[in-house]
């Protein structure tokens, strides 16, 4: 069968999309963006190493930094005290790195349930979760998640009766937050490490919970 | 602290987020917007994000409430419990007392 790539027209289609599967026209927003770094690059203000080395920092950070804090406040309960009275603090004692300027942890409770957004933007706790999934800067979660969270949760797979309160935070200004979700039952004899490994990142927004650990995969 | 970076309003006070029509980088989302509910937080003075996101930082910093409302109050339509709320954070020149 013949190469596919090569075909035989000549190149005339539009320029390639700039991301794969993009095939949508630049916004005015992108064009802009993309002409503004290009001239920083152009000039000298900022190098393609430094644009690297700051994405390499977002990506440096991931769940598992929230996880050990949850795990941690499963586990001892001055610190689950500090963690709800500082949680940036409380995120500097165990030696994270912590960039926002304030941090707050949301408790789930048997009466309450809380979630997660954005609906301006993406903020998102970078320090203690890394980059945000797409689903997270997604137009449809950030318009939904305060106009019809408990069907947006039905679609994540949970399903609260109405006894339990469903309380959305929208991060819209300068605040990140950090859901601390209850402690599964049957994992009460679980050491530190295995516990922060039932803590999921999506459970850290409200969009899931930690698994209970007899289904746990092996 | 100066005096006008002490707080208006204490947790519980109710409060009206006005419409303050203002274009550009503003941190009050339209869905709120002559809503009333009530403070849940008084979170600190932040740099007013209206003024750093022109490159301007002239101004004091002011004060950030989490404010809590009904779900129903925002939505009448709204599908769920009566109990469920939305927090979000607002800066005191868009709250007006209730």
């Amino acid at each position: 069968m013949a190469d596919t790539n090569q075909h035989p027209h000549p190149h005339e289609h539009g320029p390639h999309p700039t991301r794969e599967d993009d095939d949508l026209e630049l916004t005015a927003a992108e064009a802009k963006f993309l002409a503004f770094k290009s001239l920083l690059m152009e000039k000298g203000v900022v190098t393609p190493a430094e644009i690297q080395a700051r994405m390499a920092v977002n990506q440096k950070s991931g769940y598992h930094h929230a996880a050990r804090m949850i795990a941690k406040a499963w586990t001892d309960p001055a610190y689950k005290a500090r963690l709800m009275d500082d949680a940036k603090a409380a995120a500097i004692e165990l030696g994270i790195e912590v960039t926002e300027a304030k941090l707050v942890a949301l408790e789930n409770t048997p009466e309450r349930h809380n979630l997660v957004v954005c609906t301006l933007c993406s903020c998102y706790p970078r320090s203690l979760l890394g980059e945000p999934p797409a689903w997270y800067v997604s137009k449809a979660y950030r318009s939904r998640a305060v106009r019809e969270p408990r069907k947006v949760l039905r679609e994540f797979g949970l399903d609260f009766p109405d006894s339990v309160e469903i309380m959305v935070h929208d991060s819209n200004a300068d605040l990140r937050y950090v859901v601390v979700p209850m402690q599964p039952e049957g994992s009460e004899a679980m050491t530190e490490g295995e516990l922060a490994g039932l803590v999921t990142r999506d459970c850290v927004v409200g969009a899931a919970l930690p698994t209970e650990p007899n289904r746990a995969p092996a | 602290m100066f005096a006008d970076t002490v707080p208006a309003f204490a947790p519980g006070d109710r409060v009206r987020v006005v419409d303050l029509g203002k274009p550009g980088h503003v941190r009050t989302p339209f869905y709120v917007r002559e809503k009333t509910g009530a403070i849940e937080e008084y979170c600190g003075t932040f740099d007013n994000p209206e003024e750093r996101g022109y490159g301007r930082v002239g101004l004091n910093p002011i004060p950030l409430y989490r404010v809590r409302f009904r779900q129903f109050d925002l939505w009448p339509d709204y599908d769920g419990s009566e109990r469920d709320e939305l927090v979000l954070e607002i800066y005191e020149h868009w709250l007006a007392a209730a």
